[in-house]
């Protein structure tokens, strides 16, 4: 390979491995959550995101920070991605007076609105219409080319509320990339059972969205999904739909234990993981070497540790702070 | 200032906010051409245009959540939900959003709306369009909940509704709009909300209102002059914040109470005053705390049954009368 083949790719070769680092602090910060919930040093309960990193990873790369992204109860991958702080996040997990919410949201409400991550929720499907409104307050009143990328599962698909937004969104052509992480499953429940078809991309149609169905473990696949759609939306081209067909590896909740999982598929999903095949790739490329790899896992693990000994360290907020930021101040008005 | 109607000072009001903020907007079923289903924001979409003034589909949720949206990205937004009945629709975005948003994320996000509904019966409109829901949202901490019963407060409120910088559901009575009264000029007036407001002054009871009801009770009040008693009638204009200090200060004096609401009574704003007065106001108190408010059924439609279950001046006096006994 000669120096001028070489070189028009190592922007590329650079963001490929910006984005691998970004899908293993992801993985490496719930796999972290998870350990420190199982020994019982987090309040509460955590929703992990292992399994999933490629979307949030994939349709962030794509998103300036001025655009905005809603999210869901397993929301810590979307926070980081998003360009969130770390450290503020693992705090907030903690209920401790640093975190990102100030310790009062926890980890089915983590938000920096620093990078226009707008919150995670607790609510399937209820940030849907948030995200269609604030697409509306950039597009039709502020007139920014702002773009919200709005995530939900498949779970959301059957609530009334994304029902209400896909609408809206499609009616008025807003800038709303709708991130469907379709793993299946909501809670115990098999899509099919309930829904009466696994193609949730067909429901996207009938609201005059474009819609794609692609493989959500396939980085460079949502990457460039993400980057068509985000085009279009930026444009005034109006919403996207994209089905991210994944496979969550973790119970929907920690500490529950999964009986409802079929093994062979379970297991055929588990070998299509997103971080060993594009680790892979990378390194089939010549982008990266072994060495690399582990490498970039080890410097996650650090930042991770680092992250964890500063949310050790922080003081639980006093009791008199439950009663702030209930109202906030009057609005600015006039001159 | 002009003589004009409760719908008239809400339009006025809404336009002139308007017109100070170039981004405020207004979202609902039929709000723009058509006028509103009520005809509250006749002419505004002429003025404002498609996005300002903005037909929405019938899906309370996109409504509520898309103000959402727009008031957390820095655009302040007003909602109408043609009948308070339908906040049942969409309940999670009000309570579980709206609320809440501002302190789950530690105050990161202001949520600054204003919910514009309207509540109320003696309108033979059965019982999914008669309700007074405010008991709902006042539970919830995050809203503030506002009630005006004339058009000065009804543009006085709303103004400070607007520019609360939070979560506003603000309640208009249906039966009310064509109500007429003097609103002043300024359009920088503003009615604080958590301030209560007597309506009439008087010495021996304190009738604690809400809404029409405040009409009502001073309607019983004159009656009762007749029969010798002197009722002072107090209007609290916001549940949220909610005005104690008032209601306090007017049972100190009168030493006797009766709370009127048009909302059923079990649950209510009335239930909330007399166990304020229980906790706060005991000292003051010669008599038993007495509720007015509807027979706890759903509201009915043939009219001899809506007027037996909702509030009456006759109700009002018969309250007071058991109230002085």
């Amino acid at each position: 390979m000669t120096q001028s083949e070489v070189e028009p790719r190592v922007p590329e070769a650079t963001e490929l491995t910006l984005l691998y680092k970004q899908m293993v602090l992801l993985r490496k910060f719930d796999e972290r959550v998870g350990e420190l919930f199982r020994r019982a040093k987090l309040p509460g309960f955590v929703h992990l995101y292992i399994g999933e990193e490629a979307i949030a990873t994939g349709v962030c790369a794509v998103l300036r920070v001025d655009d905005y992204i809603t999210s869901t109860h397993r929301g810590h991958g979307h926070y980081i991605a998003k360009g969130g702080d770390v450290k503020a996040c693992m705090a907030e997990l903690y209920g401790k007076e640093a975190g990102c919410c100030r310790g009062k949201g926890g980890s089915l409400h983590v938000a920096d609105t620093s990078v226009g991550m707008l919150g995670a929720n607790g609510i399937v499907a209820a940030s849907l219409p948030i995200a269609v409104g604030a697409a509306y307050a950039a597009a039709k009143v502020r007139k920014t080319d702002q773009v919200v990328a709005a995530f939900f599962g498949d779970g959301a698909t059957n609530e009334g509320a994304f029902h209400e937004a896909a609408n809206l969104a499609g009616a008025w052509k807003l800038p709303v990339v709708f991130v469907c992480e379709n793993n299946y499953y909501g809670v115990g429940t098999r899509l099919g059972a309930v829904s009466a078809s696994e193609s949730l991309v067909e429901r996207a149609g009938a609201y005059g969205m474009r819609a794609l169905a692609l493989d959500g473990n396939d980085l460079l696949a949502v990457r460039a999904a993400a980057r068509e759609a985000v085009e279009r939306a930026r444009a005034g081209e109006g919403p996207t739909f994209l089905e991210c067909r994944t496979w969550r590896h973790r119970a929907h909740s920690e500490g529950e234990q999964p009986n409802y999982w079929q093994e062979e598929e379970r297991n055929e999903w588990l070998g299509r993981d997103p971080l060993p095949r594009f680790a892979e790739r990378l390194v089939s490329d010549g982008v990266l070497t072994e060495h690399d790899v582990s490498e970039i896992d080890a410097v996650a693990v650090a930042r991770i540790d680092e992250a964890v000994a500063y949310a050790e360290a922080q003081p639980l907020p006093a009791e008199a702070d439950a009663l702030l930021d209930v109202f906030g101040p009057a609005w600015p008005v006039g001159s | 200032m002009a003589t004009t109607t409760f719908m008239g000072a809400i339009r006025e009001t809404l336009r002139q906010e308007m017109r100070v903020d170039p981004e405020l907007f207004v979202i609902g079923e039929d709000v723009g051409a058509y006028g509103g289903e009520m005809g509250v924001t006749k002419g505004l979409w002429e003025e404002f245009g498609d996005w300002r003034i903005r037909d929405a589909p019938i899906a309370e949720t996109a409504i509520v959540g898309c103000a959402i949206g727009a008031a957390i990205t820095g655009v302040r937004a007003c909602p109408e939900i043609p009948f308070g009945d339908f906040l049942g629709v969409c309940m999670d975005q009000i309570c579980n959003q709206a609320a809440k948003i501002r302190y789950m994320t530690g105050g990161q996000l202001a949520v600054p709306l204003t919910l514009r509904t309207t509540m109320g019966g003696y309108l033979n409109a059965a019982a999914q369009h008669s309700q007074s829901l405010e008991a709902w949202v006042a539970h919830i901490p995050g809203l503030k909940v506002v009630m005006p019963s004339m058009p000065s407060d009804a543009a006085g409120l709303l103004r400070s509704s607007l520019r609360d910088g939070n979560p506003v559901v603000f309640f208009e009575h249906k039966g009310m709009y064509g109500l007429k009264g003097e609103v002043p000029d300024d359009p920088e007036y503003q009615v604080p909300l958590g301030v209560a407001n007597v309506v009439r002054p008087g010495t021996d009871v304190t009738i604690v209102a809400t809404g029409r009801q405040v009409h009502l009770s001073v309607e019983a009040a004159i009656r009762l002059e007749t029969e010798g008693v002197s009722a002072e009638v107090l209007d609290l204009r916001s549940l949220v914040p909610l005005d104690t200090e008032a209601i306090l200060e007017s049972v100190a004096k009168t030493r006797h109470a009766v709370v009127v609401t048009e909302s059923w009574s079990f649950c209510g704003i009335g239930a909330e005053v007399a166990a304020l007065l229980a906790d706060e106001g005991l000292a003051h108190l010669n008599g038993p705390v007495k509720r007015v408010g509807a027979r706890h059924v759903p509201i009915p439609f043939s009219p001899p049954l809506e007027d037996f279950v909702l509030p009456s001046p006759a109700r009002i006096v018969d309250a007071v009368m058991e109230a002085l006994a």
